[in-house]
């Protein structure tokens, strides 16, 4: 699935909205996700995830290709961690 | 950091705010985003949010473990977990967001 079609399906179970108050929603929510990391902040949806933030400290890196070794700073990643209800679903285990 | 959580009243709250619809419609159409996401996944489908990211779904074969306190071997069934790969975007923006 992708975005286009996960707007499609909420447009077709919400006939009174036009479709570019659908499309809005839609990237409403995964902007918002996106800003709050940005900010260093979690997102914690109960049942589906939480996104977060993880440091990953500088080191020492090498070029696979040359083998000289350079300095990679410290970092932040996004990170996801499935909920517990969705991680039960996908192994066929309803509630 | 300010290292605040967010839960889904932000995100309605959010839809509420950019789109204005009721603050009861706005939490029941993050619920049915989360929701068909959810079920895509059961159904063993990839979700695929172009400049957010991907969710997949991936086959772990059994395998042994071990109880880590009293050290016995226990037989993990195989089981089917999500992966969530950022984008782009996502990685950048949260790079640049939480620099120094």
């Amino acid at each position: 699935m992708i975005r286009s079609e996960l707007i499609q399906k909420i447009a077709e179970e919400n006939p009174h909205l036009f479709q570019r108050d659908v499309e809005k929603i839609v990237n409403t929510i995964f902007d918002e996700i996106v800003e709050a990391m940005a900010r260093g902040d979690r997102v914690e949806l109960r049942g589906f995830g939480a996104f977060s933030v993880k440091r990953r400290d500088a080191r020492v890196g090498r070029n696979p290709r040359t083998g000289t070794s350079v300095e990679v700073d410290e970092k932040h990643v996004p990170f996801f961690k499935t909920g517990k209800l969705l991680r039960n679903r996908l192994n066929g285990e309803e509630d | 950091m300010s290292e605040k959580t967010l839960t889904r009243m932000d995100l309605s709250e959010a839809v509420f705010r950019e789109v204005g619809l009721s603050r009861n419609e706005s939490a029941q159409l993050v619920e049915s985003v989360l929701g068909h996401i959810s079920d895509a996944l059961v159904r063993g489908e990839t979700v695929k949010i172009s400049s957010f990211g991907t969710f997949s779904v991936r086959e772990k074969s059994s395998r042994m473990g071990r109880n880590p306190k009293t050290g016995e071997e226990v037989p993990i069934s195989p089981r089917r977990v999500l992966s969530f790969r950022p984008s782009h975007l996502m990685k950048d923006r949260v790079a640049a967001g939480n620099k120094g």
